[in-house]
């Protein structure tokens, strides 16, 4: 189940586990990420903390979670290559997986419809 | 204003400080579509935010008047031997670094290398200035100076609260350091909700409880200690550890980083920079590659230009308040690099083998000294020490004091019975007979033989330092002359061209007033001199600040700020201080419009308030009713608004009385911002407009130059409610608000903007301004159809700068604001500011001193780019290869081989550029990517060349 954040972070729902990164609308207006931070595994977030950090050279951004939950895994990848998020942000480019306190939570995130609706009325 | 038709050569406001001549300004005025001057002023600045009174400061000087001033000025300052130390050092400016950098106007009108293709130059100098305090700090990464030793070492107390995994709440303080530094960490703690911790590192240092800890090696009273177990004990405490460094004694002792120091901090003033009376000096800070993301400050990179070739860039911006605002490391933006530029030249000028003998000279003069007063029976600590010792004297401190200053010599009083002396690199055989004597002992002879070194073997530096083949290279004169050159010539500083950026007032920095500051009454004093030795300073520090009180309308001013950013602080903490006193602590939130400059939210938050944002409307001015709600619905809580004036974006605001008396109505004091003061002065006063406090930029309205990115001066001015809570300093008895390391700031830069008053007059000055007004109106007109102009007042007119809006071009031809800049290199200008405060726009701030010759060059080359962009737009010129997206064109671009669609003269000679002397940038456009990505910040090998990664 792939749903989204006004945020503009998307999270793919496997069992209890979201794996969550930036959209690719937010890698457009970020430009070329240079830095990725990521958290540590275990760490407990409340919906709407900050959660990770991504920079260009003339942005900086927190990457909040999307949800409660606690760190299960992170994307090493990004941070030796901070290139994966423009190259592939709604893939290779991912930044970390939350297991969520409650799955039912997602239903109050966006779909793809009501989020392609969201950057359209940004543009 | 000033008399017409009678022609004095001598008169310095109008033949040299304002660029068009009268006919010039007669044909801007016919282009404007004003009858008069008078007609524009009257049309820009409306009649209710006019002040009144004309500025009158009597007959403005001549050049040769206003210098015979200065003499007399200097003259009642005394230059007695300075032996004081406590952070301050008598050294050796070597002639030529004087001549070639510090009065050449090439290094001192440049401005901060944000634009990196045009700043080589200097970036490699501060490149060369970081590799030199990270090796002799033996850590990873060091940044390109701070403001003075005393706030790098709040700004490493802040970086340490950052990075620490402690969760405590104090931050221990050596009781050796500096007694400047202990007071202005104090200062910048309270507010943070910090706690300070003074005491012996030995004793009374308990890792537990604190975040991080300072050392000072060597201490203010000579004595170093290797700090290795302490730091080994912050360490297991998860606590951070910082060690304030004397960068000269570090060339013959073990290093902060050989001790696993995490943050090292100091002066580099005693590499070449004179005292003057407190500054500016060049202070830096390095830490562990691990911490290098929060290294607060400007950070210089390498990266790669468009060919792949090696470019100098700043790096890591994105720690920096214009992107982090309130979130940022910290708030400081002005640097120290003319400062810094010299301490590099200094290091490469003596070489590892030269600072080592420099360092080795000085502690023999200490060991020297310490066995003349010993053989006198006196009681000198510590044993081991460098240049620094502490003399037992009983009750006789004042009389010895007293001899000292008869025989020409200042010491430093040590508690009530102990005498301090320092020597340095200018001390000589005379210096030391004369301190003897005012021991007592007139028979002492000095003698050449070495005396016993005094440092323990134990903390003799193993490791090498300055192998990079710059502080290699051959020393003669004509070389380093030649070196200087070159990389002055890499820059496009005021000397060539215009700088057209806006809200930074790139106006001319006069010869007549940068003189006096080399003078040895002005450049060599300590700044802890009795006051009876620094009558000259009095008087004008003053006379000054009373000028400056008449044109803000303020009643007091503080010349302890270093910096605007530091100025903000400051006035925040002044108004912090004035509630507190009326019992109203409580109040700590602060209203920033969102179109304000990124220090002023980043500044609150050093100050522990909540910032709260005000919306601004279409046309660039505040939401007058959006910051009523807010003043409201914050209301009790209220401390402050912090407004810029005339705005950001470039508008004088007539609701700004409205929006202070909504402040005051809801029990806030109200901050006005100064930068764009070059808009007001004598046409308007703060102080009339509502304002409490704010401050003044020195290096922008008041010129003094920007030395290519600091010094600066940030002076704030107060009304008289606010006087009493003003900064203070421990050497004039104080020591609660301390903002720097010296009472006074940097004074020795002080005399060029007293000159600027002096010969400018108050017409002269108000002169200034409405020709400033002028120009900015004359851009926009001319730019009028090619370019929209955003944000002008209800007249249609715009202050001393105007936005242009570039983003039509990024829509119709795919070109950007980067691309128009470095385009504006071709045609050999500084660009404007680009994408602030209006993200995809230019600002452009042309001020009073630009002829009319120079505004044209600088028009047809704005216009000649819209055509280039046309061309695109149509079709008739290619969408990625054309000559913006190829900018700026390198003198390796036309020796390759040529396939580009259009022709090597269009790259090279677009409108505006000269032929003959033409300004050629020595790299095509700098990889930003690369160089974040690949984050390399010392000195590279040289004759290698990287290739980008793609």
């Amino acid at each position: 189940m792939l749903k989204y954040t006004e945020e503009h972070e998307w999270l793919d729902l496997d069992g209890d586990v979201a794996t969550v990164g930036i959209t690719k609308h937010a890698a457009e207006l970020l430009g070329d990420v240079v830095f990725v931070q990521l958290p540590e595994i275990g760490a407990k977030f409340a919906k709407g903390d900050g959660a990770a950090v991504v920079e260009s050279v003339k942005a900086a951004s927190d990457v909040y979670a999307p949800l409660d939950g606690d760190v299960v895994e992170v994307n090493k990848a990004v941070v030796n290559d901070p290139a994966l998020v423009n190259a592939d942000p709604e893939g290779q480019g991912w930044f970390f997986k939350l297991r969520l306190d409650d799955i039912k939570a997602m239903d109050g995130l966006m779909d793809d419809d009501a989020y392609q609706a969201l950057v359209e009325s940004s543009a | 204003m000033i008399a017409a038709g009678k022609y004095d050569p001598y008169d310095f406001a109008n033949r040299r400080h304002i660029g068009p001549s009268p006919e010039e300004m007669a044909e801007m005025l016919r282009v404007v579509g004003v009858e008069s001057l008078d007609q524009l002023i009257d049309e820009t600045v409306a009649e209710e935010i006019r002040q009144k009174t004309p500025l009158d400061f009597g007959r403005a000087l001549s050049e040769r008047g206003a210098l015979d001033k200065m003499r007399e000025t200097a003259d009642k300052n005394r230059v007695l031997t300075s032996l004081i130390g406590q952070g301050y050092h008598g050294t050796i400016m070597p002639p030529a670094i004087q001549r070639n950098i510090l009065e050449n106007p090439a290094w001192y009108t440049a401005y901060t290398p944000y634009q990196p293709e045009i700043s080589q130059g200097r970036l490699e100098a501060l490149l060369n200035f970081q590799t030199l305090v990270s090796d002799l700090t033996g850590l990873d990464i060091a940044n390109a100076s701070l403001l003075d030793e005393a706030t790098a070492a709040a700004e490493a107390m802040a970086m340490a609260h950052r990075v620490t995994q402690s969760k405590a709440n104090a931050f221990f303080v050596d009781q050796d350091c500096l007694p400047q530094t202990i007071a202005v960490l104090k200062t910048r703690a309270e507010p943070l909700g910090l706690s300070i911790v003074v005491g012996d590192p030995f004793k009374d240092l308990d890792p537990a409880a604190v975040f991080g800890a300072i050392f000072q090696y060597p201490g203010v009273c000579g004595e170093f200690h290797d700090f290795s177990a302490p730091i080994a004990k912050l360490h297991a405490a998860k606590a951070i550890a910082v060690v304030a460094a004397d960068p000269l004694a570090l060339t013959l002792l073990k290093p902060p980083g050989e001790m696993d120091a995490d943050i090292a901090i100091g002066s580099m003033q005693r590499f070449g920079m004179p005292m003057g009376y407190g500054g500016p000096h060049a202070a830096y800070i390095a830490t562990r590659d691990a911490y290098k993301r929060s290294l607060p400050g400007r950070l210089v990179g390498v990266s790669v230009d468009a060919r792949g070739n090696r470019a100098y860039r700043l790096a890591l911006q994105t720690r920096e308040q214009h992107i982090r605002r309130e979130s940022a490391t910290s708030n400081i933006c002005t640097a120290q690099v003319l400062p810094a530029v010299i301490a590099s030249m200094y290091a490469v000028f003596h070489g590892p083998k030269g600072l080592k003998a420099i360092a080795e000279r000085v502690h023999r003069k200490a060991a020297r000294l310490a066995e003349g007063l010993a053989s006198l029976g006196f009681k000198i600590a510590p044993d081991a020490y460098f240049d620094t010792v502490a003399v037992e004297v009983g009750p006789y401190q004042g009389l010895i004091m007293k001899n000292a200053v008869d025989y020409g010599v200042n010491l430093r009083k040590v508690g009530h019975d102990r005498i301090g002396i320092t020597v340095d690199e200018r001390t000589r055989p005379t210096t030391l007979e004369a301190v003897w004597r005012a021991f007592g002992g007139y028979d002492l002879v000095y003698s050449d033989e070495h005396p016993e070194y005094r440092l323990p073997d134990s903390l003799l530096r193993q490791s090498g330092y300055l192998t990079h083949p710059i502080f290699h290279m051959n020393r003669a004169e004509s070389e380093m002359t030649r070196y200087m050159r070159r990389l002055a010539d890499r820059d496009l500083a005021l000397d060539r061209a215009m700088i057209p950026l806006g809200s930074c007032t790139m106006k001319l920095n006069a010869t007549a007033e940068m003189l006096p500051i080399t003078w040895p009454e002005f450049a060599e004093l300590h700044p802890f001199t009795p006051e009876d030795q620094a009558l000259g300073y009095r008087e004008l520090i003053e006379d000054l600040s009373a000028k400056l009180c008449a044109i803000t309308g303020y009643d007091a001013m503080s010349m302890q700020p270093n910096s605007g950013a530091q100025g903000e602080y400051a006035g925040l903490l002044t108004i912090r201080a004035y509630h507190k006193s009326r019992g109203e602590s409580h109040r700590d939130v602060c209203l920033i419009p969102s179109s304000a400059h990124g220090t002023n939210p980043a500044s609150a938050r050093l100050c522990g308030m909540k910032v709260v944002v005000v919306a601004t409307d279409a046309r660039g001015n505040i939401d007058l009713d959006d910051f009523r709600a807010k003043a409201e619905a914050n209301g009790v809580n209220l401390a402050t608004s912090m407004i810029t004036y005339p705005s950001t974006h470039g508008v004088f605001e007539e609701t700004v009385r409205e929006i202070c008396d909504i402040t005051h109505a809801n029990g806030g004091q109200v901050y006005l911002d100064g930068a764009n003061m070059n808009a007001m002065v004598g046409l308007a006063r703060p102080g009339d407009l509502g304002a409490d406090v704010g401050h003044l930029n020195l290096h922008k309205t008041f010129c003094i130059p920007h030395g290519g990115g600091g010094p600066g001066m940030g002076p704030i001015g107060v009304k008289a409610h606010l006087i009493p809570f003003l900064p203070d300093h421990p050497e004039t008895g104080g020591g609660e608000r301390t903002v720097s390391a010296a009472p006074y700031g940097s004074p020795s830069i002080l005399p060029i903007s007293w000159s600027y008053c002096l010969m400018m007059a108050g017409a002269g000055l108000t002169q200034a301004t409405r020709v400033a007004i002028l120009s900015a109106n004359y851009i926009a007109k001319r730019l009028e159809g090619a370019y929209d102009v955003l944000y002008a007042g209800k007249r249609g007119r715009v202050a001393h700068e105007c936005i242009v809006d570039t983003r039509p071009l990024a829509e119709r031809a795919g070109i950007t604001v980067d691309d128009i800049a470095k385009r504006l290199i071709d045609c050999g200008f500084h660009p404007p500011t680009m994408s602030w405060p209006v993200p995809g726009t230019l600002m452009i701030e042309p001020t009073e001193s630009e002829t009319k010759a120079e505004l044209d060059r600088f028009c047809d080359a704005m216009l000649g780019i819209r055509e280039e962009a046309r061309a695109i737009e149509d079709g008739r010129m290619d969408r990625t290869n054309n000559p913006l997206k190829n900018a700026p064109h390198t003198v390796e671009d036309l020796v390759g081989e040529w396939d580009r669609p259009y022709s090597r003269e269009a790259a090279c000679y677009p409108a505006g550029a000269f032929r003959v002397d033409k300004y050629w940038p020595p790299v095509n456009r700098v990889d930003n990517v690369y160089g974040d990505r690949n984050l390399v910040c010392s000195c590279p090998p040289t004759n290698t060349y990287l290739k980008a990664a793609e």
